[in-house]
């Protein structure tokens, strides 16, 4: 065994944990915390991506043992007394996700890249959001979330809840 | 699906990692990113009794200038070197290729010592490294050794770090001023290349003066393109002058056939990739 000290979504925790256990695991199985999901085998799908020491990984390529030290953020962590995150709101507002399984993955790498670029243009968003796969293709719209993202997150911008343009609308 | 059972140690110190790894013996494995270890441990690919994680070693991630040199770390993250000053200035090749790497999250974590280490033939960084000659500093127990890149990659995933050896360094000659470009070519996003070109020239008053071709994934280590080189030292950088250096692009290669692509269809790839990128790097 080996012991995991870490701050989640605010919270210090100590535990022993298996060498082998991954971060994802932990996150799920020890804290509880299922809203970050395990989409692929293979890495590739970015639906278990949280922030680690302010940057995006993907938690299931991480060994929980070398998370020790370090402050995670989860998707369950992103929402302040109850207010969403701008990025969360702008994919509430533009339906920036069909079935929801990729969401909290799409919505922890925006959160990352709108920390980096805070307006980035749609093919930065589609660079940005290269590491997460939306199975149902519902790109059209997690692009648009994003550019709205970046529009509520503009200092001053004085942007209310007005909705933007998506797919089909009109 | 969950990896193996193994012990898990965490140096502070390169002497403390070189000791754990020949304590460990032969069946140990070295953890820097983890970003091809861990995809290959939960799939049980691989089942080491005992990972060394380098993580532990802050002095492993500096990136610094040594005289005619710029030093990496081999822990250093892709992200952090696609943005430090002293790589895009002195090194531009080896900062576009890192950000055509995976993906943020994979380039947050993946270290350019652990890519280049794992030797994958797919991978973008041993073709500039190649190219660009760097050197790698490898430490053992009998002390520091350094290893051309022409000597480091032997083999599919094998290279010329031995048993009881870690990669700490690596040394890359500025290329101060040269004009360069990857040009990779892949399915989907995120993919590995099925086939990439790295280009470094120096262009003095219209006329290449010296060239730099490296190739991913033609063969079962990165390679050189030569012909292509001598090709275009001292002719006009034109587009003619590019296209017909190209055609020499496949010469001493050994591309693979696999799932993406067969072998003569990835020699078409490296001529048109070849002259992409020779073309853009001279703009």
């Amino acid at each position: 065994m080996a012991q995991v000290r870490v701050t989640v979504d605010g919270v210090n925790y100590a535990d022993d944990v298996e060498p082998r256990m991954l971060l994802v695991q932990y996150l799920r199985e020890r804290l509880g915390k299922t809203g970050t999901l395990i989409g692929c085998d293979t890495s590739n799908c970015g639906a278990c991506t949280v922030s680690l020491n302010g940057q995006s990984v993907k938690s299931c390529s991480v060994l929980a043992v070398q998370a020790d030290g370090t402050e995670v953020t989860t998707i369950e962590g992103l929402a302040r007394d109850g207010q969403l995150h701008p990025v969360q709101s702008a994919f509430n507002e533009c339906h920036g996700l069909q079935c929801g399984y990729c969401t909290p993955g799409m919505i922890m790498a925006a959160v990352d890249l709108l920390g980096d670029n805070p307006d980035p243009d749609e093919h930065e968003v589609r660079e940005g959001i290269e590491g997460n796969l939306c199975r149902c293709t519902g790109y059209q719209n997690i692009v648009r979330s994003v550019q709205r993202a970046a529009q509520m997150m503009k200092p001053g911008s004085g942007v209310t809840s007005e909705p933007a343009p998506v797919a089909g609308g009109n | 699906m969950i990896p193996s059972k193994f012990d898990y140690v965490k140096p502070a110190s390169v002497d403390e990692a070189v000791r754990a790894l020949v304590d460990a013996g032969e069946d140990a494995k070295i953890l820097a990113g983890g970003q091809s270890l861990l995809p290959v441990l939960r799939l049980r690919l691989a089942a080491p009794s005992v990972i060394i994680d380098l993580g532990g070693i802050p002095e492993l991630r500096s990136i610094s200038e040594d005289g005619d040199r710029i030093a990496i770390g081999a822990m250093a993250p892709h992200h952090d070197v696609m943005r430090d000053g002293l790589v895009t200035q002195h090194v531009a090749l080896l900062a576009q290729a890192t950000a055509t790497v995976a993906d943020p999250q994979v380039r947050h974590r993946g270290t350019l010592g652990g890519a280049l280490a794992h030797a994958d033939p797919a991978g973008d960084l041993g073709a500039v490294a190649l190219a660009l000659e760097a050197e790698f500093v490898i430490v053992g127990t009998s002390g520091t050794r350094t290893v051309t890149a022409a000597d480091f990659f032997v083999d599919y995933f094998t290279t010329a770090i031995g048993e009881g050896e870690i990669l700490t360094q690596v040394r890359f000659p500025k290329y101060t001023g040269w004009v360069s470009h990857y040009e990779k070519f892949n399915r989907t996003a995120q993919a590995w290349s099925m086939c990439a070109v790295a280009a470094a020239l120096k262009v003095d008053g219209g006329t290449i003066s010296e060239a730099r071709i490296g190739l991913t994934n033609m063969g079962t280590t990165p390679l050189r393109a030569p012909g292509v080189e001598a090709a275009l030292v001292g002719q006009a950088a034109t587009a003619e002058v590019v296209r017909a250096a190209a055609e020499h692009a496949t010469e001493g290669t050994a591309a693979p056939s696999d799932a993406d692509a067969a072998a003569d269809y990835r020699e078409h790839l490296a001529r048109v990739l070849t002259g992409r990128a020779v073309l853009t790097a001279v703009g």
